[in-house]
């Protein structure tokens, strides 16, 4: 997309992305913060308790973190044409390799655990790369193989039960902070921060576009699908690590049944909700974060407001289905023709 | 022989090697008695993955079947305790209910061209949620009409019994037969899953046949879930959870490519069995525990995926050879509908 040399083009034509792409989710979000704020003037308020801050919005931001690295994963994977299911299990794995080395005091030391963590992550990312680029499996099968037989071995690990344990090391990684910061958020900004300078400041973020968008055009420029496919894969699958490494740290507990139950398709969802298409070709990290913020803040609001936590999964439907009908094509045709004959009616 | 039959036939070798293995490993595994329990357990996930397998066979994905299930029992439970409904009443306007959710998806999907798999994860969303409103408690069914459908069975020689739930998966599968290969509709089916331009300039009703693959796939779940009910007495908000994986995996196992246009509704029975021969052999064993089941149904679908692969490129060596062109002009096709 930023193929376009001249840079007052460049701007025009981001300009025009982002008012097509990024303004109606932005506008939901705003939509949903200011139904907060006159609900409870206090829901910005953030104040510091003990070295730490405290306030909605950090909550908002500390339970979105492991979906917003899912969702980071996913957006890539998406971009390339594919789809990624597995990252709820993968979450399960890496939790319980984790909780099973800290309670069986294999390993003690806070590196060698996360990098345990992220190891096996890696790992099935490599699994589910290879099926799709080089078996060339459909992404959507080869990622459900792991999606079944992930839970299974996650619950081999844990003997199928919850293992629990402390370690002070580990724990911060979900409960502790910097600056007053909760650590998941600083390592959600991190991990965005730098996948974005590397996807803008090396090719590698045009390859992966250009795979969704043409795989045949990309594979006669010489760009090596297969490689970029796995290394995508290979990211998703760390994602989920790092979340299930997050969530495993704050419970201080292993679930191979539940962890990030359904992860995945928040992750799917809050993806498509940022804008990205599940065809593939073109990717927007920033928007991927705002869809992970509108459905992190619409479960909140549902939960403060005193709704019945039943409502959360109708209300969450509808919005989906909403933000989607906003950016068909299709649908937007048929409102314009509604607009245009009512207008012609009154003229 | 010809190809396309060679999952269906694989499928089938599976599931009686691994009953025969069961046989050869358990006193009493090899009776009539175990053989109808499997389909007693499983007819409720026969009758779903057979409406999912249309949808495959379409080129579409339906995640909300799980959640149907659950919202149907609840449902059915509450108007027959709650509000006194009789059964029957209750059935048909759950099932009308239901096919007109399927057409609602379905119109989302054909007219504003929006992914499968996110209208239905909706949809899917949808329903658990107004299953949890309905009531987050299981409600036990208490009916007599039930206790006449729990003694209803036809003996089978050799201490066999037909249950209610079987005699109705039996008939949806010969109507589900009948209409994949011998209607227009089921051809029209083939035909969009296949190639839905094609389809279109051949003339065949690309959007009707969506529509009503989607409609007939949530009737389907809705039947589901009366026969769940009648398995379980209750209506839980909770039950069926995953299940849409089950139905999907047991799809695939049965040999139906998730790009669409090829598959049998027989094989999606075999891939139902095979799972349920695994979760019978586990249960019989004892020693082994119940994530085996998922693990072996992980491996299988990687088996049956990968010998798809391999069939439908022709031959191993051909296809190692062309592997990079096939993957790059497969993968676009394969995913333009996801």
């Amino acid at each position: 997309m930023l193929t376009i040399s001249d840079r007052k083009e460049k701007t025009i034509v981001l300009k025009e992305i982002m008012q097509s792409r990024l303004f109606w989710p932005i506008f939901v979000l705003l939509l949903l913060l200011a139904f907060n704020l006159i609900n409870d003037p206090s829901f910005f308020a953030i104040e510091i308790k003990q070295g730490r801050l405290f306030g909605s919005v950090i909550d908002i931001l500390n339970r979105a973190a492991p979906i917003a690295l899912l969702a980071l994963g996913m957006t890539l994977v998406i971009a390339t044409g594919g789809i990624d299911l597995s990252v709820g299990a993968v979450i399960a794995i890496s939790g319980a390799v984790c909780a099973y080395l800290i309670q069986n005091e294999i390993v003690t030391s806070t590196p060698l655990i996360i990098l345990a963590g992220i190891g096996v992550a890696l790992i099935a990312g490599l699994w589910n790369g290879i099926l799709v680029s080089i078996l060339g499996i459909q992404p959507i099968i080869a990622t459900l193989i792991l999606m079944v037989a992930g839970r299974g071995i996650a619950q081999l690990i844990t003997g199928g039960q919850i293992l629990t344990f402390d370690h002070v090391g580990f724990e911060f990684i979900g409960g502790g902070t910097l600056f007053g910061i909760p650590f998941s958020i600083v390592l959600v900004v991190l991990t965005y921060g730098v996948t974005f300078l590397v996807l803008r400041k090396t090719a590698l973020g045009l390859f992966i576009a250009s795979i969704g968008a043409n795989p045949t055009a990309s594979y006669f420029a010489g760009i090596r699908e297969p490689q970029i496919k796995i290394l995508v894969y290979m990211f998703s699958g760390l994602c989920a690590g790092l979340a299930g490494m997050i969530l495993t740290s704050d419970i201080q507990g292993a679930d191979a049944n539940n962890a990030g139950l359904w992860s995945e398709l928040d992750a799917i969802l809050a993806v498509v909700v940022g804008g990205t298409a599940l065809t593939g070709g073109r990717y927007y990290i920033g928007p991927t974060l705002i869809g992970v913020l509108i459905l992190q803040t619409m479960t909140t609001t549902i939960l403060t407001n005193g709704l019945p936590v039943q409502f959360t999964h109708i209300v969450k439907a509808a919005v989906v289905i909403l933000v989607m009908l906003i950016m068909s094509p299709q649908f937007r045709g048929e409102l314009n023709r509604l607009r245009t004959n009512k207008t012609k009616e009154i003229i | 022989m010809k190809t396309r039959y060679l999952p269906l036939i694989a499928t089938i070798i599976v599931f009686v090697s691994l009953y025969l293995w069961g046989a050869l490993q358990f006193d009493n595994f090899f009776s009539m008695r175990v053989f109808t329990n499997l389909f007693t357990d499983n007819a409720f996930l026969v009758i779903t993955a057979i409406g999912m397998t249309f949808v495959i066979l379409s080129g579409g994905i339906d995640l909300s079947v799980g959640s149907m299930i659950a919202c149907v029992g609840v449902s059915v439970a509450v108007l027959i305790e709650h509000y006194q409904f009789h059964p029957i009443l209750a059935f048909t306007i759950v099932l009308i209910s239901a096919w007109m959710f399927g057409t609602f998806m379905g119109i989302l999907i054909e007219r504003y061209k929006l992914p499968p798999f996110i209208v239905t994860l909706a949809g899917m969303f949808f329903l658990r949620g107004l299953s949890f409103v309905i009531s987050i408690e299981s409600i036990p069914i208490t009916h007599p009409f039930y206790d006449e459908i729990a003694d209803f069975s036809i003996p089978v020689i050799g201490g066999g019994n037909l249950t209610a739930s079987t005699v109705i998966m039996l008939i949806v599968l010969i109507i589900a037969v009948f209409l994949a290969h011998y209607t227009r509709f089921g051809r029209n089916v083939y035909a969009v899953g296949g190639n839905e331009s094609s389809a279109r300039l051949l003339g065949v009703p690309v959007s009707r046949t969506i529509i009503n693959t989607y409609a007939f796939n949530s009737f389907l779940a809705a039947l589901s879930g009366i026969v769940f009910s009648f398995y379980t007495f209750s209506g839980y908000s909770l039950a069926a959870m995953g299940l849409e994986l089950d139905a999907i995996a047991s799809v695939v196992i049965g040999g139906t490519l998730l790009t669409g246009g090829v598959g049998f509704v027989v094989g999606t029975v075999f891939g139902v069995l095979i799972q349920g021969v695994i979760q019978t052999i586990i249960s019989f064993d004892g020693t082994l525990n119940s994530w085996w089941t998922k693990i072996f149904i992980g491996l299988l679908l990687f088996v049956f995926i990968a010998m798809q692969r391999l069939i439908s490129s022709g031959h191993i060596l051909v296809y190692f050879k062309n592997m990079k062109g096939r993957v790059i002009g497969d993968t676009k096709a394969d995913t333009t509908r996801y």
